[in-house]
């Protein structure tokens, strides 16, 4: 069997482009993924966010992010498939533990937010 | 000029702020994972510059220390921090 493992990818798309050809970019990673033997367990569509630092000469980005599992192989192809794409202006795939995933789980059950901040402080 | 004035200086405690015990935040609130895409809590760990504060400021443990630099590096990376900034907060 192949070995399964969670991932979570977060991709920033140019401002530049219009707003179906940004829905067209995700729809082509996310399909290109579902076709290659992962499931998606969660999206979060961010949205536009002014960046850090300018990329490309562009001060905002779209930014998507998807949490999946997926086989180990499907990773190299994937990042491949994100620099052929210029659309993508820079990406970020992780492996998650099982402490990530814990706290994805409770981060979506909204237990997280400004909660664990304060408990933090 | 007695003696007695210097020996009064020893035993005077030089900073007072450096007494209050210092305790490991992730320990302390069972916190067992750094979100990089979560600016305001990694805000906690840079200075105004955008740099990584040391264990010796802030005080947690080696392990999420380490944990804290790679989230910060990952969120430099995603432009969601800086690399270099000034009055950050």
């Amino acid at each position: 069997m192949v070995n399964v493992q969670q991932y979570e990818t977060v991709f920033i798309i140019n401002p530049a482009l219009s707003e179906e050809q940004t829905k067209e970019t995700v729809e082509k990673f996310r399909k290109y993924l579902t076709d290659n033997g992962s499931t998606l367990i969660h999206e979060d569509n961010i949205g536009l966010k002014p960046l850090a630092y300018p990329i490309q000469k562009k001060n905002s980005g779209y930014y998507y992010l998807i949490e999946f599992t997926a086989p180990t192989t499907l990773i190299k192809t994937l990042a491949i498939e994100y620099t052929r794409d210029e659309k993508i202006m820079r990406q970020l795939t992780t492996a998650l533990d099982k402490h990530a995933v814990a706290y994805n789980e409770k981060r979506r059950q909204g237990l997280i937010g400004k909660k664990r901040n304060e408990e933090a402080k | 000029m007695r003696k007695q004035s210097n020996t009064m200086l020893v035993n005077e405690p030089v900073h007072k702020q450096e007494l209050k015990k210092k305790y490991c935040r992730f320990r302390k609130h069972g916190i067992r994972y750094v979100d990089y895409k979560d600016p305001e809590f990694l805000l906690k760990f840079i200075n105004e510059q955008g740099k990584i504060l040391p264990r010796r400021l802030t005080g947690t443990s080696l392990k999420f220390q380490r944990k804290v630099a790679v989230a910060v590096k990952r969120a430099r990376h995603l432009a969601i921090l800086p690399f270099v900034a000034d009055g950050l907060k």
